[in-house]
């Protein structure tokens, strides 16, 4: 087995740290829910002011994204995506209109 | 007797084979001394002949025109097989009723499909929407084409055959974390549809979602639809018909029977029975045997729960 000098192992380390923090930044702005098998996944999320929500439908079967008075999606068909950036704090608790005991939430601090 | 009629007089395993060897199609009911009862399978002489006296009308449901996911990629293919085994029925059936889901994604061309392929049925057909049907942003589609002559979001009633059929909507105004919906409006029309109505027509109420609760973990059920079933509690023959969940159960309750149907487009699992309701693949060599194929037994008046399991193979 080949021993890692201690050089190569800073950098190692240096790389696995920085990897996560370039990811987390990311995923500030950009956050992901799908849809599979009638769940949305997560089912919450816990986002800062500024944030998009892309909703990802997976199933063979249409689903919507609505939040009463808020956003609310066309119906979404397999792979169609929604979006919506949520620009004030507060709990958004939403739901698909077609199949209403799928639910959600987006608390946004 | 039909031999379709797997009551005590008891049909043969053949028979039964033959019953879901084909594809698509729908319920075949007769009404006989004011009492409606499932004939099974359509395309059976002897059901025709069993028929007879009485009116018969047939169920389809569930078209879903426009999918064309791995279940089935042919959903018109299915559903013009289920019109061409109507139209070989040695008798016709008065009309047809339509429990929803005409249409996958409400689009003008699917509602346009449906329409010339279950027109070739030369019946006339009474329709009520399923949630697939009002997908369009004004639920134009639906409300143009059938929703002429009905209330709210397409309700009605009709007598036929001495019988008081009413067309049910339960997919509209869906609350977060709820089940099917009929709402105040449309539960104040349907008390009003039946008062005065004598307590010996038999009642038939047909909707998209099932009236009652079938499995509220898939939502398959209405919240408000035991107070439909409070108005049709003092008659003497209630049938309750229903599509949605692309597979055949019943329960007889009192006075009430619930009856529901199966697709002409593609299967779904019994409840629990997989991850989602969604859509199952099946062997295709199994497929049509999953589709609109019924071999129900329907006894009024008997007080037990009857739900059949739908059989996967003979």
């Amino acid at each position: 087995m080949k021993t890692l000098n201690r050089r190569d192992f800073s950098v190692a380390v240096a790389a696995a740290i920085l990897l996560p923090v370039t990811t987390a930044r990311a995923d500030d702005t950009n956050m992901e829910v799908h849809i599979d098998n009638f769940v949305f996944q997560p089912a919450e999320l816990k986002i800062k002011v500024g944030t998009t929500v892309t909703w990802t439908n997976r199933d063979d079967i249409p689903h919507t994204v609505v939040s009463a008075g808020k956003f609310r999606s066309k119906a979404l068909d397999t792979d169609d995506k929604f979006s919506f950036t949520f620009t004030e704090a507060g709990d958004y608790k939403y739901f698909c209109s077609l199949h209403p005991h799928m639910t959600g939430m987006i608390k946004v601090e | 007797m039909s031999g379709h009629d797997h009551g005590d007089d008891g049909v043969s395993r053949r028979k039964v084979l033959e019953c879901m060897t084909w594809a698509g199609t729908g319920v075949l009911w007769t009404i006989t001394g004011g009492v409606p009862r499932s004939l099974g399978i359509i395309d059976s002489a002897e059901a025709a002949t069993a028929a007879a006296p009485g009116m018969t009308f047939l169920q389809i449901s569930d078209s879903h025109v426009g999918f064309d996911k791995p279940a089935n990629p042919n959903a018109l293919g299915t559903l013009e097989e289920a019109v061409n085994k109507i139209n070989a029925m040695p008798a016709k059936p008065s009309f047809m009723i339509h429990t929803g889901d005409i249409t996958h994604l409400s689009k003008a061309s699917e509602f346009d499909n449906a329409d010339r392929i279950i027109s070739q049925s030369k019946l006339d057909v009474h329709y009520v929407p399923g949630e697939h049907d009002f997908l369009d942003e004004e639920v134009k589609f639906y409300r143009d084409r059938y929703g002429r002559g009905t209330k709210g979001a397409g309700w009605y009633s009709f007598d036929a055959g001495g019988v008081h059929f009413v067309g049910l909507v339960n997919v509209v105004d869906l609350k977060a974390g709820g089940l099917g919906n009929l709402g105040t409006e449309q539960l104040a029309w349907l008390e009003d549809d039946l008062r005065g109505k004598s307590k010996s027509t038999p009642i038939v109420l047909f909707a998209h979602i099932p009236l009652w609760t079938v499995y509220p973990e898939w939502g398959w059920g209405t919240d408000d639809g035991g107070r439909a079933l409070e108005f049709v509690k003092g008659f003497g023959s209630v049938t309750v018909l229903n599509g949605h969940i692309h597979q055949v159960m019943q329960k007889v309750e009192g006075n009430v029977t619930f009856h529901t149907a199966r697709s002409t487009a593609f299967p779904q699992p019994a409840p629990g029975a997989a991850p989602s309701p969604g859509p199952m693949k099946v062997e295709d060599a199994k497929l049509r045997s999953m589709l609109g194929v019924a071999s129900i037994n329907f006894k009024q008046n008997e007080q037990r729960l009857a739900i059949i399991d739908t059989p996967l193979q003979g």
